[in-house]
């Protein structure tokens, strides 16, 4: 299987994420596996964590709700509602019901690339400090980082000198 | 991970210093050793006193601290504060990463069923 990489992007001072991924399959498909509720709940969220789908009604003035939980049993709970999907664009507000009012407008196109699909999604936040919140929620699940990423993350091209 | 609120404010500040091209390269420096200022400055075409500047906006932002060796006083860098920065970004990518190589796999299936 392909393991394409994600591409993250805050830039500092800004309310916006912006995620880029490409995938080894036709936009039809893509498209119908980020809208067919029993597709979604196949692979939206965490992996450590089993989702709920409470309901997915991807059209236009669609609602969703989404339920984490957690292997100690706590609950994370997602919703929004769906503005545009219409293949190729998808465009709906994501709010996490433990941070009720940061609601955020993700922008989601996919992109016909030769028969594959580069995805391009853009979540514009209320505030700079929500967006961080958003980015430091991404923390609690327990990945550690260390330094050897330091180089790709801050995408610093020079090689380093010697000590 | 619970942050205390004082967190939030060093967070903006260093987001705000790693906004800076030439301090995210005094930072990639830094993380192979600690250097002074003058060491610092060498590869780039700005004065001293510009990359002085720069290296104490990072102090400020609590990414680096200085030692009191005599004249040399050596910048270091401070992992942990850092790793407050990088690790957001990176461990949202790494979730989202999970998400998509399962999507990766659910689209394998349906290539196959069509």
């Amino acid at each position: 299987m392909s393991s394409n990489p994600t591409r993250v992007t805050a830039p500092d001072g800004t309310p916006f994420i912006e995620v880029v991924r490409e995938f080894d399959a036709p936009v039809g498909l893509v498209f119908r596996a980020s809208t067919d509720p029993g597709l979604v709940a196949q692979w939206l969220g965490p992996r450590e964590l089993t989702m709920r789908v409470i309901e997915f009604d991807a059209r236009q003035g669609g609602r969703y709700r989404y339920v984490h939980t957690a292997p100690d049993g706590a609950e994370y709970a997602f919703r929004g509602v769906f503005h545009t999907v219409t293949e190729p664009l998808i465009i709906q507000t994501f709010e996490y019901e433990g941070a009720p009012g940061s609601v955020s407008l993700e922008t989601r196109i996919l992109d016909d690339i030769g028969g594959r699909t580069r995805m391009r999604q853009n979540a514009v936040f209320p505030s700079v400090a929500a967006r961080d919140e958003a980015l430091a929620a991404g923390m609690e699940h327990g990945i550690t980082d260390s330094m050897d990423r330091l180089a790709e993350l801050l995408a610093v091209g020079t090689a380093r000198p010697g000590r | 991970m619970a942050r205390a609120p004082e967190d939030h404010d060093q967070l903006d500040r260093a987001f705000a210093a790693l906004a800076d091209p030439v301090r995210r390269a005094i930072i990639a420096r830094l993380s192979t050793g600690p250097a002074t200022v003058n060491e610092l400055a060498e590869p780039f075409p700005i004065t001293v006193q510009a990359v002085s500047q720069h290296v104490q906006v990072l102090e400020q932002a609590g990414l680096v601290t200085r030692t009191r060796q005599a004249q040399r006083r050596p910048v270091h860098l401070d992992p942990a504060a850092l790793e407050a920065v990088t690790s957001w970004i990176d461990s949202y990518r790494l979730q989202a990463e999970r998400s998509y190589r399962r999507l990766d796999a659910v689209l394998e299936k349906l290539k196959e069923e069509q």
